[in-house]
């Protein structure tokens, strides 16, 4: 389900809705039911106006809320799944990606790029949660991979943003190692003092967690994200008990040490600037 | 002996020949011939049994109860001489996650490595193998240890995942395994893994990134396991089965695949028939592994241990 689909559904639940706003024209928050211009929700980067609910979006809206004029050169924007496993289980893998790719318009499940963010030349590798939940293959992996080959041929900071259901379970041991492909490439990235900012966004879990999306020199997150390792469904069925509230929250993961800092979309531009500048600024 | 439900037969045939000995026994007549028959048609049919068992049989053999567990291997290799080693100077020494030194053939190796419970309290206190944050974060201690007095390191795995516990989450447990796996890309001595049980997700690859990395022959390591594979993608248990097969889990799928080093070869029947033969077996790996690593320069070990993951992939691009 992509973010304007949801933006349709949530506005055609209602006839009577329906016949005052135009499909599309209106956005109703699917946590408060505020009803705004789809314009005016757009310009506020996709936050609801009233209760700041952070809509997900994918690779397409961090690019335009991150480099200068919307300008951006895609790296590696042919690699496509090659099924490695041959993958058939209720249907085949063949047919799910052939599916996503239609339904997305992307090859998989994460878009990378350089440009310039606030005048300065930065990588980013984000991902995209409507191709089969944001999972990790070895498509995946390998935008990681290429976005950290050009950070260290140009020297350039490196930002991924996260949201991933986790492993591409349709290729199994592939999908595994991208763990490690990840992250031993970042540890390469390290060894030259080129900085690597990790985004954390809604949801963030499994091996996208136990791998890439921890490592950041810096960890942020956007507020009231779902980040962990295991589902909360599965910590539940462990624990045999309720959850305590706000669990797994971008929140508790902040107070329990793992995250640095809490930032809204609206402020995640300037931070980024800053905090590059301070991290780039004594480093040859 | 537990027997597997696909271990019927030999569990028939054996009970037979218990019945046989102690006729035997009581009446003092010789069934030397009979007993030796039955033998034969033992190993026969363990031989046939375990030359064609399935993916999902070989999920069955690798959680065997009578399997024996890392601390087993350590020791044993180790001849006498392990010291087990505790803690992660953080929060507590998990019992999910063990190691130590131990000198194997004169030189001494850091294990480290996830144990499962050999009885029903222990079991309990080591989560059945499931390591808590501080478990990966002991392993990545002991490692760094070894690193600093250029000892080689040897990980075992036999785990169905790590812990999915509430704590574990407050502790990190995501944090926890990328940065084993990060660390272990540039630790500048040998690290040989083998997968003696179970492989399962990032709880085993946390401790799982070697210069070499061998499977024993009736284990599995992926991403996921079969059941959990099956409830989701075909939103049933029941399909476990098929799970296993399309997961390609078992050594020879991973051997095939390119994806470890070597297939480690087990007694007939399985590593528990003949314990000691499995020690031998992966004691032997083990120290050939050592002798062609341990004349790399770290620098050249590490890179190459990189480019080693870093192959691990198939895509397209057009
Ligand atoms: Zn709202």
């Amino acid at each position: 389900m992509s973010w304007f689909k949801r933006q349709k559904s949530g506005i055609l639940t209602s006839t009577e809705e329906k016949k005052e706003t135009p499909e599309g024209l209106w956005h109703k928050c699917s946590r408060c039911k505020y009803i705004c211009l789809s314009e005016e929700h757009a310009a506020n980067l996709w936050v609801c106006p009233e209760c700041q609910f952070h809509d997900r979006i994918g690779s397409a809206q961090y690019f335009k809320i991150l480099f200068d004029d919307n300008k951006y050169t895609v790296i590696a924007p042919n690699l496509q799944s090659a099924d490695p496993l041959n993958f058939k289980d209720t249907k085949p893998y063949k047919d799910r990606l052939r599916q996503a790719m239609e339904s997305t318009g992307l090859k998989d499940a994460m878009e990378a790029a350089y440009g310039k963010l606030s005048g300065k030349p930065v990588t980013i590798a984000c991902m995209d949660f409507e191709f089969i939940g944001g999972s990790m293959g070895s498509v995946v992996g390998e935008k990681i991979v290429r976005s950290v080959d050009h950070c260290l041929r140009y020297k350039k900071p490196l930002i991924i943003i996260s949201k991933s259901g986790g492993a591409r379970m349709m290729e199994a041991p592939f999908s595994l190692m991208q763990m490690a492909r990840t992250s031993a490439k970042l540890k390469e990235l390290a060894e030259k003092h080129i900085p690597y900012i990790s985004v954390l966004t809604n949801p963030t879990t499994g091996g996208v967690t136990a791998s890439f999306a921890m490592l950041g020199d810096l960890n942020i997150a956007e507020p009231e994200a779902l980040i962990g390792f295991a589902g909360p469904r599965v910590v539940k069925e462990t624990i045999k008990r309720d959850l305590p509230e706000g669990f797994q929250t971008s929140e508790f993961v902040l107070e329990t040490g793992f995250l640095d800092k809490i930032v809204p979309r609206k402020q995640l531009k300037p931070f980024l600037h800053e905090v590059l500048t301070m991290l780039t600024a004594n480093v040859k | 002996m537990n027997y597997l439900d696909f271990e019927e037969p030999l569990r028939q045939l054996t009970e037979e020949r218990e019945r046989m000995a102690e006729l035997a026994a009581s009446t003092g007549i010789s069934a030397a011939d009979t007993l030796q028959s039955i033998d034969e048609k033992i190993e026969q049919l363990t031989r046939d049994i375990y030359s064609q068992l399935t993916a999902w049989q070989k999920v069955q053999v690798s959680r065997h109860p009578d399997r024996p567990y890392v601390l087993a291997y350590m020791t044993a290799l180790s001849e006498g001489s392990f010291i087990e080693l505790h803690g992660d100077r953080g929060v507590k020494d998990d019992k999910a996650m063990v190691g130590g030194l131990g000198m194997v053939e004169g030189q001494p190796v850091m294990f480290v490595g996830q144990q499962k419970g050999i009885n029903a309290k222990m079991r309990m206190i080591r989560r059945f193998g499931m390591a808590n944050p501080e478990g990966y974060r002991k392993a990545l201690r002991l490692m760094r240890l070894a690193e600093k007095f250029n000892i080689p390191v040897c990980c075992l795995i036999d785990t169905p995942g790590a812990y999915p516990g509430l704590e574990a989450e407050e502790r990190g447990q995501g944090e926890a395994i990328a940065r084993n796996i990060y660390e272990m890309f540039g630790l500048r001595v040998p690290i040989v893994v083998f997968i003696i049980g179970e492989g399962a997700s990032g709880g085993a690859l946390g401790i799982g990134v070697g210069d070499r990395v061998y499977m024993l022959q009736y284990t599995w390591y992926s991403v996921i396991s079969p059941e959990s594979c099956s409830s989701i993608l075909w939103r049933s248990w029941d399909f476990k089965e098929k799970a296993a097969e399309a997961l390609k889990l078992t050594a020879d799928d991973m051997l095939a695949l390119g994806l470890v080093d070597g297939v480690v070869p087990e007694p007939l029947g399985g590593a528990h028939r003949k314990p000691e033969e499995a020690f031998a077996q992966v004691k032997k790996t083990l120290l050939e592994a050592l002798q062609d690593l341990r004349r790399i320069k770290p620098e050249k070990l590490v890179a190459q241990r990189r480019e080693k993951f870093l192959k691990m992939a198939v895509y397209l691009e057009k």
